[in-house]
C-alpha cells in the first residue's frame, strides 16, 4: 500500500486549495506521491483521483504522458548519467561502464540491495561541465571515474544525506505562496479584476 | 442582417444565420457552428474521423482540412474546429487540399494493420471507406509497424485492438463527455499514445457499447458482434428498442435469419444515437435456446409440447369455464412488453368476454391517472429551467434519458433539483440534491419548495418534474402525495412519468389497465389469494420476479385454478401453467410502441419468428375465435387502424412516415389534477434500518439472464448502508447479516456504500443469490429492518 501518508494528505489539501479546479492540483499531486515513494504506484493513482475527483483512469492517463513519473520502485539514489552529445565527447560512455561495472546492474536496473537505479539520460543541460550525472537530480559535474567511486561510497555510507534528499524529491524547499500573490481559488471566468499585485494595471 | 435564401427569392433577417459558400454554392449555416457541420447539409462531403456532431470538437485527426479564402490568399483550417463567419469562402476539394488529405490518410495508415480482410470493420469502415475516396493509393512507410497485443478485453464486453487504433478521441471523448464515465484515456505519449484503462479496471460504463459504434475503425469491437457476421451480408430494417421505455430508435441487423446486432439511430427528440448496453445486446435473449417454440399444455405435473390448436382450445376452455362464475373470475396481468397492437388485441378480446380486471403495471407503477396530468417531452425537459427529480435512478433503469438530463444539467441551462433516498447516477450533476428517509418525501419537498432560493429557481422558467416509483419498498401513494405537493407548489410544471417497462403507457391506453373500478395488479393478485381468481392471463408477465411482494404472488397462485400464459420463456410464474403459448419477440413481429413521454413509433419484424411462436395480436384474435369472441380483425394493418379510430389517445397515429422515423405524440385527454392530502411522516425505530429497493440495470430480468454476454455482468444480491452504520453494525463489508422484520429473515452480505444515506439500506431488486422479496410487504407504507450480527 503506498497512498499518501497523512502528512503528505495535509500538504496535498493545501495544494489543492491553490487551485479553482480541483483536478488542475493533478501534477504537483503525482510529484508528491513520486516523492513519498520514489515512484506512483497504482494505489498512489487511485488515491489522488479520490482527492482531486477524477477517474484512475484519468489519473493514469495524465501521468503516463510524463517522461519523469516513475511506475516501477527505483533505488534510493537514481544514477542519471548524461549520454547526450558534449558528454559523450568528454566520456560518459566510459562513466557509464565504470558504473555498471561498480554497481553490478546495466542501465536501467536497480542494485539488489535498493540502493541505486543507474540510469542514461538525455542532455540535463550542463554541457559545459561534461561529463555531468545527476543523483536524485543534484549534479555532480566535470565527472571523472575516481569522482564516481568516491561519489558512489559517500552515498552508502550516508554522507550525503543532508545534501541529497532520498529518491523522488525535486526540490528540498516546498513553496508557499504569498496570501498577498494569491490570486485564490477562483476560477479564471469568474475574474473580473486584474491580480492585487498587478496594482490596478489591467491583465495582459 | 439580410440575407437572400438562395433556394428562393425570399429576404430572410435572422442575426443567427451567416452565409457562406462552399465550392461556389451558397450555404446557410447557423451561427457559431462549424464549416463541417454546414457542409453535412449540402453533397460535398469532407472526409473525417473524430469529428462526431453530437461531441465537441477536437481536431484530432486533421482529415477534414480545408482551405478557406483570407486576405492573405487561401489558408488551409481544418473544417470541425473553424467556425462559419458571414462571407466565408470554403473549398473542400482543391489540389492542396487533396493533397494534405492524403497525406493525412497515409500518415494514419502508416501504423495500422491493413489487416481488413478480418476485422469486423472491414465493409463498413470509415478509415477503409475514406483511403479508398481520398487516400494515396500507396504508402512510401516500409518500415516494421507499431505492434500490441491483440485485442485486449477492457470490460466484459469491449475488446480493444490498440494496433488498428487511430486516436481519433471519440472514444475517450464519448465516455467522458456524454456517458460522464471517463473510464478509459489516452496513456503514454507520442509513438507509444494508446487508449488504455486503469489497470486491471475494466471499462465498466453502462454505455460502453457506443464507443463501438462510433469508432471510425475497428479497433473496438464488442462480444456479441465478433465474427459474427460480414457488414455486406447484413440485412438490417429501422426499429424502436423496447428494453425500458426510452423508446431509442435502433437499426436491427441479423444475419441468416437470426439477429446479430443493434446500432443506435441518431434522432433529435429521443436517444441523439446512443443506446445503453443491456438494450443494445439483450438481443441475444432473442436467438437463446431457452427461447419457448412450441405451445405447451399440463401433462399431469409436467408441461408437455401440443400443438396450437389443441392448445387454444385448451385455453379457450378454462376461460369459458371460468367465465360461468362471472367476469371477475378472469383477470389479465402485464402486456407491457408488446406491441400497441398486441395491447389492443388483448383489450379488445377482454372487452369482448367482459373481462375488467386487468393491469399492464405490477404494482411497481403509478396510477394511470398521471398521463392526464400536464406531460412533457424529453426535449421540453431538458431544455427546462429547472427538472425536478422524484424518481428512480435513471442511470440505472432508463439511460439513455439519463444522457439527456445529464447533457441538459452539464452543457445547457437546466438545473436538476433532486428529491432522492439514495445517490442516484445524476446527483453529481444535480443543482440541489436533497435526501429524504422513505416515507418523509411529501415533508421534505413542501419545506424544501418553501425556501426563498428554491421559489426563485422555480420562478426562473419552465418547470418538469420527471416522477416514477423510486423505491419498490414503500407504498405508491407516498410518490403521489409528494407529487401533488409539488404540483399544489409550482401549478404549472409538465410531468414526465418515468414507468419502466417498454410499452407500458401503449398498453395503458390500449386498454390493459383497470376498467370499471376493479382494482390494479395488487388488488387482482389480493382477491387471487382469497381464491376469487379461477383463471388468470399472463400477457409477457412474470409475477414471481415483476412484483415486489412475493408472498402475495405465492398466496395467489397457490389458489389460482388455471393460469394460462403467453410468454417467450418458461419461468417461475408459468411453470405451473395450465396452458403456455409461446410469443414472438421483438425483432419478429410489427407494430407501433409507445415511450415514457407518450411517442409512438414503429418496431419492425426482422426475423422469422422462433418455432411456430406467434405475435400476441394473432394469439388474441385466434383465441377470441375459440372463445366466439371475434375481435373482427384479420390483419396487424386492420388492427392498427381499429386502434386509431377507437382509442382517443392514438389518433395522431395515422402519419405512418412520422411513425417510422421521429414517432408521433399521443393525444392526451383533459387534464385532471391530484390534490394534497395532509402530510403524514412515518418515524422510524433508531434501531431499524429504512428499506431502499430499486432496479439496478443489470438484473435477474428475462431478457437479460438469457443474454450471454450480460448475464455473468448481474451481481450478487446485497444489503448496503452508509460507512458509518456499517461500523455501527461492527462487521467488515461482505459479512453475512441477518436482516429481519416481524420474525421474517433473510440471510444477505452487506456493504458499504456513500450514497446510501443514514439510517436506511439499500436492497437491489431482482438480483442473483439470496431473494429480498421476503422482506417487501406492499400492504404497509415503508420497510423498517433490522441487520442484526449473526454470532
Amino acid at each position: 500500500m503506498s497512498r499518501l501518508s497523512d502528512s503528505n494528505v495535509a500538504v496535498a489539501k493545501e495544494i489543492i486549495a491553490r487551485y479553482p479546479r480541483q483536478k488542475s492540483a493533478l501534477i504537483p499531486l503525482l510529484h508528491l506521491a513520486q516523492e513519498q515513494t520514489g515512484y506512483i504506484s497504482r494505489e498512489a493513482m487511485v488515491h489522488l483521483g479520490e482527492l482531486v475527483g477524477v477517474t484512475s483512469a484519468e489519473v493514469y492517463g495524465t501521468a503516463t504522458f510524463y517522461e519523469m513519473f516513475r511506475f516501477e520502485p527505483i533505488g534510493k539514489y537514481l544514477v542519471n548519467i548524461c549520454g547526450t552529445m558534449s558528454c559523450a565527447l568528454m566520456g560518459s560512455e566510459k562513466l557509464m561502464h565504470h558504473a555498471e561495472k561498480r554497481l553490478g546492474v546495466k542501465a536501467g536496473g536497480t542494485t539488489a540491495d535498493g540502493m541505486f537505479t543507474l540510469a542514461h539520460a538525455e542532455c540535463q543541460a550542463a554541457c559545459t561541465e561534461a561529463p555531468c550525472l545527476q543523483v536524485n537530480y543534484r549534479f555532480r559535474l566535470r565527472v571523472t571515474t575516481a569522482d564516481l567511486d568516491n561519489l558512489i561510497d559517500d552515498l552508502k555510507t550516508g554522507k550525503l544525506s543532508d545534501e541529497i534528499p532520498v529518491h523522488g524529491v525535486l526540490s528540498k524547499v516546498r513553496q508557499h505562496i504569498a496570501p498577498d500573490r494569491e490570486v485564490g481559488a477562483v476560477a479564471p471566468e469568474l475574474v473580473n479584476e486584474s491580480p492585487v499585485w498587478l496594482n490596478g494595471k489591467a491583465a495582459l | 442582417m439580410t440575407i437572400v435564401d438562395p433556394v428562393g427569392e425570399k429576404i430572410v433577417v435572422d442575426p443567427n444565420v451567416v452565409n457562406i459558400t462552399i465550392n461556389d454554392k451558397p450555404v446557410l449555416a447557423r451561427k457559431g457552428e462549424f464549416i463541417i457541420a454546414a457542409a453535412d447539409r449540402t453533397d460535398d462531403f469532407i472526409p473525417r474521423f473524430c469529428y462526431h456532431p453530437r461531441m465537441s470538437s477536437v481536431g484530432m485527426c486533421r482529415q477534414c482540412l480545408v482551405e478557406v479564402e483570407t486576405p492573405r490568399g487561401p489558408m488551409m483550417v481544418v473544417s470541425c474546429m473553424t467556425p462559419v463567419a458571414e462571407g466565408q469562402i470554403v473549398r473542400t476539394a482543391t489540389d492542396t487540399v487533396k493533397k494534405a488529405q492524403e497525406g493525412v490518410l497515409e500518415l494514419l495508415l502508416a501504423n495500422h494493420p491493413l489487416d481488413c480482410p478480418v476485422c469486423d470493420k472491414g465493409g463498413e469502415c470509415p478509415l477503409q471507406d475514406q483511403a479508398f475516396s481520398h487516400g494515396p493509393g500507396e504508402s512510401r512507410f516500409i518500415e516494421e509497424k507499431r505492434h500490441y497485443e491483440k485485442p485486449i478485453a477492457i470490460s466484459e464486453i469491449v475488446y480493444l485492438d490498440r494496433e488498428r487504433c487511430i486516436l481519433c478521441d471519440r472514444c475517450t471523448r464519448f465516455a467522458d463527455e456524454v456517458a460522464g464515465d471517463p473510464l478509459i484515456s489516452f496513456t503514454s505519449r507520442g509513438n507509444d499514445t494508446q487508449v488504455l484503462t486503469f489497470p486491471d479496471e475494466p471499462f465498466s460504463s453502462y454505455f460502453s457499447g457506443n464507443t463501438v459504434q462510433i469508432c471510425p475503425v475497428g479497433a473496438l469491437t464488442a462480444k456479441p458482434y465478433r465474427f459474427k457476421a460480414r457488414p455486406w451480408d447484413l440485412d438490417q430494417t429501422e426499429s424502436t428498442c423496447t428494453s425500458c421505455s426510452v423508446g431509442c430508435r435502433i437499426v436491427v441487423q441479423s444475419s441468416r435469419d437470426e439477429l446479430v446486432r443493434y446500432q443506435g439511430v441518431d434522432i433529435d427528440p429521443v436517444n441523439w444515437g446512443w443506446l445503453c448496453d443491456r438494450g443494445r445486446y439483450n438481443f441475444e435473449s432473442v436467438n437463446s435456446t431457452e427461447r419457448l417454440t412450441t405451445p405447451l399444455i399440463k401433462d399431469g405435473s409436467e408441461l408437455a409440447t401440443t400443438s396450437w390448436s389443441v392448445a387454444l382450445e385448451s385455453a379457450a376452455r378454462l376461460i369459458r369455464l371460468a367465465l360461468v362464475n362471472g367476469s371477475d373470475s378472469v383477470a389479465i396481468l402485464g402486456g407491457a412488453r408488446g406491441t400497441n397492437e398486441d395491447a389492443f388485441a388483448w383489450a379488445l378480446l377482454a372487452d369482448q368476454l367482459g373481462i375488467s380486471q386487468r393491469d399492464a403495471q405490477l404494482g411497481d407503477g403509478l396510477t394511470p391517472e398521471i398521463f392526464n396530468l400536464p406531460q412533457a417531452t424529453i426535449d421540453e425537459t431538458c431544455a427546462a429551467s429547472t427538472i425536478i427529480l422524484l424518481s428512480p435512478d435513471l442511470k440505472e433503469e432508463l439511460p439513455v434519458l439519463y444522457l439527456r438530463i445529464r447533457d441538459a444539467a452539464q452543457k445547457r441551462k437546466s438545473r436538476i433539483v433532486e428529491f432522492s433516498s439514495r445517490d442516484s447516477g445524476l446527483t453529481p450533476y444535480a443543482w440541489r440534491s436533497i435526501g429524504f428517509e422513505p416515507g418523509q418525501q411529501a415533508q421534505v419537498v413542501r419545506q424544501t419548495l418553501d425556501t426563498p432560493e428554491m421559489s426563485e429557481q422555480l420562478r426562473r422558467g419552465d418547470v418538469v418534474v420527471v416522477v416514477g416509483r423510486a423505491n419498490l419498498a414503500e407504498n405508491e401513494s407516498l410518490t403521489l402525495h409528494a407529487l401533488a405537493e409539488l404540483l399544489h407548489t409550482v401549478p404549472n410544471a409538465k410531468i414526465l412519468p418515468v414507468l419502466r417497462r417498454g410499452n407500458v403507457r401503449g398498453a395503458v391506453a390500449a386498454g390493459l389497465t383497470p376498467q370499471k373500478n376493479s382494482g390494479d395488479a395488487i388488488d387482482i393478485l389480493t382477491k387471487a389469494a382469497t381464491g376469487k381468481v379461477e383463471c388468470l392471463i399472463l400477457l409477457g408477465a412474470d409475477p414471481f420476479s415483476d412484483v415486489a411482494d412475493s408472498t402475495l404472488v405465492e398466496r395467489a397462485f397457490a389458489q389460482i385454478k388455471n393460469v394460462i400464459s403467453i410468454d417467450t420463456f418458461v419461468n417461475r410464474s408459468n411453470r405451473n401453467a395450465d396452458v403456455v403459448l409461446p410469443a414472438a419477440a421483438f425483432g419478429e413481429k410489427n407494430g407501433t410502441t409507445t415511450n415514457l413521454e407518450g411517442r409512438v413509433s414503429n418496431v419492425t419484424q426482422q426475423i422469422t419468428p422462433r418455432g411456430t411462436s406467434r405475435p400476441d395480436w394473432i394469439i388474441a384474435t385466434e383465441l377470441g375465435l375459440s372463445l366466439g369472441a371475434d375481435i373482427g380483425v384479420s390483419s396487424l394493418d386492420e388492427l392498427h387502424q381499429k386502434m386509431i379510430s377507437c382509442v382517443a389517445e392514438f389518433s395522431s397515429c395515422a402519419d405512418v412516415s412520422a411513425i417510422q422515423s421521429d414517432g408521433v405524440l399521443m393525444v392526451h385527454e383533459t387534464p385532471v389534477t391530484i390534490s394534497r392530502s395532509p402530510i403524514v411522516s412515518i418515524d422510524r425505530n433508531s434501531y431499524n434500518y429504512r428499506l431502499v429497493v430499486s432496479r439496478t440495470m443489470y438484473d435477474k430480468a428475462q431478457s437479460t439472464v438469457a443474454s450471454q454476454s450480460l448475464s455473468g455482468i448481474i451481481t450478487e444480491a446485497a444489503i448496503y448502508v452508509h460507512p458509518l452504520d456499517l461500523a455501527r453494525i461492527g462487521v467488515v463489508e461482505g459479512t453475512s447479516v441477518r436482516v429481519g422484520i416481524d420474525g421474517t429473515n433473510i440471510v444477505i452480505p452487506v456493504n458499504a456504500n456513500n450514497g446510501v444515506h443514514r439510517g436506511t439500506a439499500w436492497l437491489p431488486y431482482n438480483h442473483t443469490g439470496v431473494d429480498i422479496r421476503p422482506l417487501l410487504n406492499i400492504a404497509s407504507d415503508i420497510v423498517d429492518v433490522r441487520i442484526e450480527v449473526i454470532k
